[in-house]
């Protein structure tokens, strides 16, 4: 892969606003900024695959960022056996119940020609037999949120490394996808964005309201960590040794011994906190350096060329045999699955998992603007937005806080207009957000780094 | 006998009176949007932010009167400030067209593009929103609260049930009648509303008969404005003004366009109503209803409700996703106004 001089400018612009960030507000802010910076990067690049692509609007990105934190849930927290006695059995009636519905649905519709009774006796099993489903599945679920409800009253998860749900989380949000798609990819365009986004919504609100799957809005805390805990880290000898080698020279300059084992603490425990947001760190490049590569592989690939080809005239694509159809669902279950990696690694890096904390605004839009921005149809653009809006979604507070000093300071400290604007200092970031997506798209509408058109 | 008045009582307590304030609050928001859609051609996600905005300013007019002893007696203030919130939107519209949707329309973007700048629109109103008034919960309302208390009509007519009417859900449902009227009036015998019509219906064609486009555009952002203040000061008033409220608003209101059939006001109107009453009816618990309705031995013992509510929220898009896969062009065919 060769980088033309003007991306290399942009991959030097996002290292150095690090290490600018690192020697102004100190490293572990940058290190925090840094990884919801590849998160969203890796979020980025999933939106940009079915949208930069191949023109597939995916307004869903929240609730496939849901759906891995889900599978972050259930594949690390240990299982709650007492809760399975409860009510797994009942859960295993329902669940089998509901695909002898599925079944019974679907035999009828092959088999009963007559649109008419086909509607009535489709109408009929559904409802005695949702009622039936409804009966078991409500017990169950009543005794399972009963089984300790303050710490658990839910089902647990595998108890297996949370690593694993990176790839879970991808395949639950290509499970979903599939389903969105199967049912709504055939809308226009934008009939696509209000349903994808509506439907995220209803995912949402499902985890925030079934607390046996997840808690709900009880949220779920402490998962395990893929990283090592600061005070293990502490107490470990080779972290210590390391710490000290590393600040020799500064060390070796305080004389008083106990002023130097002071010292010392307080770096092992700065460097303790830094050394697990540097892993997190590594392990989050590692994964986003390998989605951008095969990413860029499957754009130059022929498949690649057929997608770009399916956006720009889909006509014209059908005309030459492809379907149309079936290429826009599978990359649109591609660009959620990518979104439910990145909603997993986004659990894992918290710690937690709180449903009601997925917003559209926050988990939909700023990742649509990142797209805009960085420039759609391109991978290194896509990171690139994704870089620099999360990093102005940050800084955005410091510099308003800045700027409004500056432009009021003429104003007495006491000026009730100076504090009512310092007061609300966090919501100028919404208009920074919605500034920047005006002007990218008015002036360049392609985005900041764009889409690099090949002919061969 | 008497059971059977108890049960429509509560019938037309809990879901009918409700389902009606809703239904228009929604069915004016919706009527925005397909207006937008029908000679703008493209799915406005800032109307939201829009009739907050205007509820915004209609409050800060409302809280200007207040302390000034202006009212209007059992009325609420809001609505002497209402028409002041009005120009206010339209001014915002109008800005809005200008700087940022004029020079799209004249690109002839396509309708996705559009859809991402008002995006961008949303999140600037938001933030200015959020800037001017914060995000509490905002009580406007004054004057008299009810029109009719529950007690007092259980006195009244001796039933075991009572009907509260509440001033803002009377007030909801006179203005809606009036701007609705107002609205299809304007658009069937007006010279500019059938020129909106014509505009709507095939733009090439009402270019070539003289139609001026930016006339048509200044028109629309005009009824637009009116709409969404008055939808969004509607719903603050009724369920208390919060900011970020809105935001989940444009989702049902889109669905209800959709279901009307976008494009099509007289299907927005309607769907209005269906999103709300499907929503209050499939997450209302029927258990009262069914004790005085049937007789002792075959009482329901569960709450009789088929979704909690929870879900509300994913009702009016299961609804949407339906009608999107069996008629994808709403209830009454839509593209044209």
């Amino acid at each position: 892969m060769k980088f033309e001089r003007y991306e290399w400018l942009a991959i030097t612009i996002m290292i150095s606003l690090f290490i600018f960030v690192g020697f102004i507000q100190g490293w572990s802010v940058s290190l925090v900024i840094l990884n919801m910076c590849i998160i969203s990067a890796i979020m980025t690049m999933g939106v940009n695959i079915s949208w930069g692509y191949a023109g597939v609007i995916n307004f869903g990105v929240m609730g496939f960022l849901a759906m891995g934190g889900l599978a972050a849930v259930l594949v690390s927290y240990p299982p709650i056996a007492e809760s399975w006695q409860a009510g797994g059995r009942g859960l295993g009636i329902s669940f089998a119940l509901l695909i002898v519905l599925v079944i019974a649905v679907m035999y009828i519709n092959k088999t009963v020609i007559q649109k008419r009774n086909r509607y009535i006796l489709n109408s009929l099993i559904i409802f005695f037999g949702i009622l039936i489903i409804r009966h078991f599945y409500l017990n169950a679920t009543h005794n399972i949120e009963d089984v300790n409800p303050a710490i658990a009253g839910f089902l647990g998860g595998l108890g297996l490394p949370i690593i694993f749900s990176w790839i879970v989380g991808g395949l639950f949000a290509a499970g979903v996808a599939f389903v969105i798609g199967k049912v709504a990819l055939g809308l226009r365009s934008d009939y696509l964005a209000i349903v994808t986004l509506g439907i995220s919504e209803i995912v949402v609100s499902v985890l925030k309201h079934e607390e046996w799957l997840s808690r709900g809005v009880k949220n779920v805390i402490g998962l395990k960590r893929p990283v090592p805990y600061e005070i293990d880290l502490q107490n470990s000898d080779w972290f210590i040794n390391l710490v000290t080698y590393l600040n020799s020279s500064k060390l070796n300059n305080i004389i008083d011994v106990n002023d130097r084992q002071q010292v010392l603490n307080n770096l092992i425990i700065d460097g303790s906190g830094i050394f697990v947001k540097l892993s997190y760190a590594i392990l989050f490049l590692i994964v986003m350096l390998i989605i951008f590569y095969f990413a860029n592989k499957a754009q130059l690939s022929p498949w690649g060329r057929m997608m770009r080809a399916i956006r720009d005239n889909e006509t014209a694509a059908n005309a030459m045999g492809k379907d149309v159809v079936k290429q826009h669902l599978i990359i649109f279950v591609i660009g959620a699955a990518i979104v439910g990696v990145a909603g997993a690694m986004l659990v894992t890096l918290d710690g937690l998992f709180t449903p009601s904390g997925y917003r559209p605004l926050r988990f939909t839009f700023i990742i649509w603007i990142m797209v805009i921005v960085g420039g759609s149809g391109n991978n290194l653009g896509a990171i690139f937005g994704g870089f620099v809006i999360w990093f102005s979604w940050i800084e955005a507070a410091p510099l308003t806080t800045f700027i409004i000093n500056q432009l009021t300071i003429g104003l007495e400290p006491t000026n009730a207009l100076k504090l009512h604007l310092l007061d609300s200092v966090p919501y100028f970031r919404y208009l920074f957000m919605g500034l920047i997506l005006l002007l990218i798209l008015r002036y360049r509408p392609k985005g900041i780094i764009p889409e690099k058109v090949r002919h061969s | 006998m008497i059971d059977f008045l108890n049960s429509i009582i509560v019938l037309l307590n809990f879901i009918i009176i409700p389902g009606i304030s809703y239904g228009s609050q929604l069915a004016l928001g919706a009527l925005g949007v397909t207006f937008v859609y029908a000679i703008l051609r493209f799915a406005n996600f800032a109307h939201g932010e829009i009739m907050s905005f205007g509820a915004m300013i209609t409050i800060l007019f409302t809280w200007f009167f207040q302390s000034q002893n202006i009212g209007l007696g059992i009325l609420p203030t809001a609505l002497l400030a209402l028409p002041i919130g009005i120009i206010a939107t339209i001014i915002l519209c109008i800005i809005s067209d200008k700087f940022v949707f004029q020079y799209y329309r004249y690109q002839k973007s396509v309708p996705v593009v559009l859809a991402m700048v008002s995006i961008g629109v949303m999140f600037v109103i938001n933030a200015i929103i959020r800037i001017i008034i914060g995000t509490e919960t905002i009580k406007f309302s004054d004057g008299q609260k009810f029109i009719m208390k529950a007690k007092q009509f259980k006195v009244m007519t001796g039933l075991n049930e009572g009907l509260a009417l509440k001033s803002s859900q009377v007030i909801t449902i006179l203005i809606t009648i009036l701007l609705l009227t107002f609205t299809f009036w304007f658009l069937q015998k007006t010279k500019t509303g059938k020129s909106m019509r014509a505009f709507s219906d095939n733009e090439d064609l009402a270019l070539l008969s003289g139609i001026n486009p930016d006339r048509v555009v200044f028109t629309t952002w005009i009824i637009v404005g009116v709409l969404a203040c008055v939808a969004g000061t509607l719903y603050g008033l009724d369920k208390s003004y919060k900011p970020i409220i809105y935001l989940n608003l444009v989702l049902p209101i889109f669905a209800s366009a959709i279901v009307g059939g976008i494009g099509s006001p007289f299907g927005a109107v309607v769907g209005g109503y269906v999103i709300a009453f499907s929503e209050i009816m499939v997450t209302y618990a029927y258990k009262k209803f069914f004790v005085y309705l049937l007789p002792n031995s075959i009482e329901p013992t569960g709450l009789v409700q088929l979704l909690s509510t929870d879900y509300k929220f994913a009702v009016s898009f299961s609804i949407l996703v339906i009608v999107l896969l069996i008629r994808p062009s709403g209830i009454f065919k839509g593209r044209v106004l």
